[in-house]
């Protein structure tokens, strides 16, 4: 059992929830996720590591209300607990390498790539970030990102706050304003990395993407996750999350990930 | 000598077990158990001990059941195996132990040690855990990774030892394969899985659960820890054909699929972890999974299933009765196939397949599939459960480093004669040392690495 220490209501359908998990958050790193059961008969569902403290032993997870699981993560209360939580899979991401880094975030994306600017400024390296949402109020991290990285460029699609647009829009302008960028991470909707990444392409700038796939063990197992990267078959949990954008076949993975949909609008009527 | 016909397993009628995740199998009766044990002539040269991968002392415990000693049975399988309830449920008997039984040819048939086995096995569990002592504790902690049958095997024998033994599973349920891979009709989970976990709980093993060895906690502090290690880990990544469509949707490993039916019990009404079945279901390979998987399409979606294969039903590599009992339940075996293309746009709806002939015999001893030219034909499908074998888990192999030394294949070198690694006190046994094998020889080397732990500690 995992203790739910804090709860925030972030946004309509979102929440921002503080557990406790003291040998994840020990062990884990930006880029890498975990796999939640709310309760006994619960699904395994994966959900990206937000944020974590060492320290106090908690893990920081933004949930977007979208199912049954989420839904029924969403009846619980601070004090209450999640049947459990095990992690952190994946590989955590390197961007040390490069220089010039544009963080890239749609909707709670925003979020999930937050503590890549964290840790790059405390490692003194720099970011910059180009945050996207539907309307301002869906724009996660803003203070965060304003904190830690040199610029950060808003998009948002009913122009509530900075470009009217897409994110895409934004980085576009930026590229053809002569940005000097060496390597873009993008989270977000499927669609939207698709998108940067057609935008990236002709720069052969590095798009390093997060691809949240259907998963069940999380440990190589299953085989669910699997994905076409440069035509060969790659597992989303051990040899992901994130891969190089431009050789992902996102039609592929975007027909996959939309498979149990059916299946989740059954289980919801008897939620 | 007189012939007299092996007695049969009583079994649920096919047709209305392909409706239900009950035992397929009903076992044997106190009667016929009797009568089938009369039927071991105690030979002189008792070559299905020989045939045994743990050498149980056979025409002992039979001996034992025909003076229907069943507690003198049970300690006799116990010196070899600690769990009979399982084996005789699940080892291949008929390349084993009963492939050598002098009743084979000519005298009415193998005597029928697996289902005697079972018999005995399953009048162990009805002793529950109360005889079990919790054993003096040693001081010593040996940390046991994985909690399938070699892992709870070497912690069953540390724990008896004195030692205080700590089980680490990935998963939110101990059993390893025995619970997300072998369905409920085949291997029934609360009534024979979980007293054998019981069994290691009165035995005062601790299980920590959710917990996956070189990521919520690594090797280096596993060993600060514990005097001894043992890694069972079993097999894991799911091997696919590599074939066009074969990330459609539909096609799926049958881990994946056998992992949400059994694990997640998605095969009952009322779960919530989605599974898909479909109308027209083909499962690839023919071994044990490939049948699990099959069984297990049938009964959820009742559409036609067949098992797809690229040798001919001598070469099947599943147990005889699982080939038996699929069959019952309507399976369809499409011999000498092999799929060349999954076909479909987002969703699989085809699969083309080209015809096969034997050969020579090729490096494994059986003889090699060659395609037929010209024989391209396809099969309408609306689902593909690909059932070809797994490779071993890269999460070990990624976080040890250069700790210990693995092979080409991925797998864990180990001492053949104590199972110890290249790395001092740590041990390591099973699929993931051998590769996809079965449960007995799993449990087989977690006992041996046990031995090895025990002697070296105790020191």
């Amino acid at each position: 059992m995992n203790k739910i220490l804090k709860i925030i209501d972030m946004a309509n359908n979102v929440k921002e929830y503080v557990v406790e998990a003291q040998d994840i958050a020990k062990h884990c790193l930006p880029g890498q996720f975990i796999i939640l059961r709310v309760n006994e008969e619960g699904e395994r569902v994966p959900f990206t590591i937000c944020d974590y403290d060492r320290e106090q032993g908690t893990l920081t997870l933004l949930i977007q209300e979208v199912g049954y699981s989420t839904h029924k993560m969403f009846e619980l209360k601070e004090g209450d607990s999640v049947h459990d939580i095990v992690g952190p899979l994946g590989n955590p991401t390197d961007l040390d390498e490069y220089e010039n880094v544009m963080l890239v975030g749609g909707g709670i994306g925003c979020a999930v790539i937050y503590p890549q600017a964290k840790l790059r400024k405390a490692k003194g390296l720099k970011s910059e970030a180009i945050l996207g949402a539907r309307t301002k109020d869906l724009l996660f991290a803003e203070e965060g990102f304003i904190e830690n990285c040199e610029n950060v460029y808003i998009a948002t699609d009913d122009g509530s706050k900075g470009t009217k647009g897409f994110v895409t829009t934004v980085l576009q302008n930026l590229l053809d304003e002569g940005k000097k960028i060496d390597c873009v991470l993008v989270v977000g909707p499927m669609i939207m990395m698709k998108n940067v990444c057609e935008v990236t392409r002709p720069y052969g700038i590095k798009t390093i993407v997060s691809m949240n796939t259907i998963m069940v063990d999380g440990t190589g197992m299953c085989g669910g996750c699997r994905l076409s990267v440069g035509g060969q078959t790659k597992y989303a949990c051990v040899d992901g999350p994130e891969f190089d954008g431009h050789l992902v076949n996102f039609d592929e993975a975007m027909a996959r990930s939309k498979f149990f949909k059916e299946h989740e609008d059954k289980c919801r009527l008897r939620g | 000598m007189e012939i007299v016909e092996r007695h049969k397993v009583k079994a649920q009628d096919p047709e209305v077990r392909s409706h239900n995740f009950d035992e397929v199998s009903l076992g044997f009766d106190d009667e016929t158990a009797l009568l089938e044990a009369q039927r071991c002539i105690n030979c002189k040269n008792p070559q299905c001990v020989q045939g045994c991968p743990v050498n149980i002392n056979i025409p002992g415990f039979i001996a034992k059941l025909k003076e229907k000693d069943k507690d003198g049975a049970l300690s006799i399988i116990n010196e070899s195996s600690l769990l009979p309830a399982i084996c005789g449920r699940v080892c291949p008997q008929e390349r084993q132990c009963e492939e050598r039984c002098i009743r084979k040819l000519k005298l009415g048939g193998s005597v029928a040690i697996g289902a005697l086995e079972r018999y005995v096995g399953d009048y162990g569990l009805t002793k529950g855990t109360k005889d079990i002592v919790k054993p003096q504790k040693n001081g010593k902690r040996v940390a046991v990774v994985g909690s399938g049958p070699s892992g709870l095997a070497c912690a069953a024998d540390c724990a008896k030892a004195g030692f205080d033994v700590t089980i680490f599973e990935a998963f939110h349920k101990a059993g390893g394969v025995l619970t997300y891979g072998i369905p409920e009709f085949r291997l029934p989970k609360d009534k024979v899985v979980k007293k054998e976990i019981e069994k290691l709980n009165a035995l005062g093993v601790t299980f920590k659960l959710n917990t996956i060895v070189g990521k919520t906690i690594t090797f280096d502090e596993l060993e600060e820890e514990f005097d001894a290690i043992f890694i069972g880990s079993g097999a894991g990544l799911p091997m696919f054909m590599n074939i066009p469509g074969e990330n459609l949707n539909g096609v799926s490993s049958a881990n994946e699929f056998l992992t949400r039916s059994n694990l997640m019990g998605a095969y009952k009404e009322d779960a919530i972890t989605p599974i898909y079945c479909g109308k027209k279901v083909a499962v690839i390979g023919a071994g044990n999974v490939a049948m699990d998987a099959a069984r297990t399409a049938k009964r959820i979606g009742g559409g036609e299933v067949y098992i797809i294969y690229r040798r001919s039903r001598e070469e099947m590599p599943a147990r005889a009765e699982e080939i038996e009992h699929a069959e019952e339940e309507g399976i369809k075996l499409v011999l000498l196939t092999n799929p060349v293309e999954m076909l479909g746009d987002k969703q699989v709806t085809a699969l083309k397949c080209v015809k096969m002939a034997l050969g020579e015999p090729d490096a494994s001893g059986r003889r090699r599939p060659e395609p037929i030219e010209g024989s391209e034909f396809e099969i309408e499908v609306d689902q593909v459960i690909v059932a070809l074998g797994t490779s071993p888990n890269p999460i070990i192999r990624n976080s040890v480093g250069n700790m210990f030394e693995f092979s080409k294949k991925g797998t864990i070198v180990v001492n053949e004669e104590t199972n110890m690694t290249t790395h001092e006190g740590i041990y390591a046994g099973g699929d993931a040392v051998t590769g996809a094998a079965t449960v007995i020889l799993a449990m087989g080397a977690g006992r041996k690495a046990a031995k090895a732990i025990i002697e070296k500690l105790s020191k």
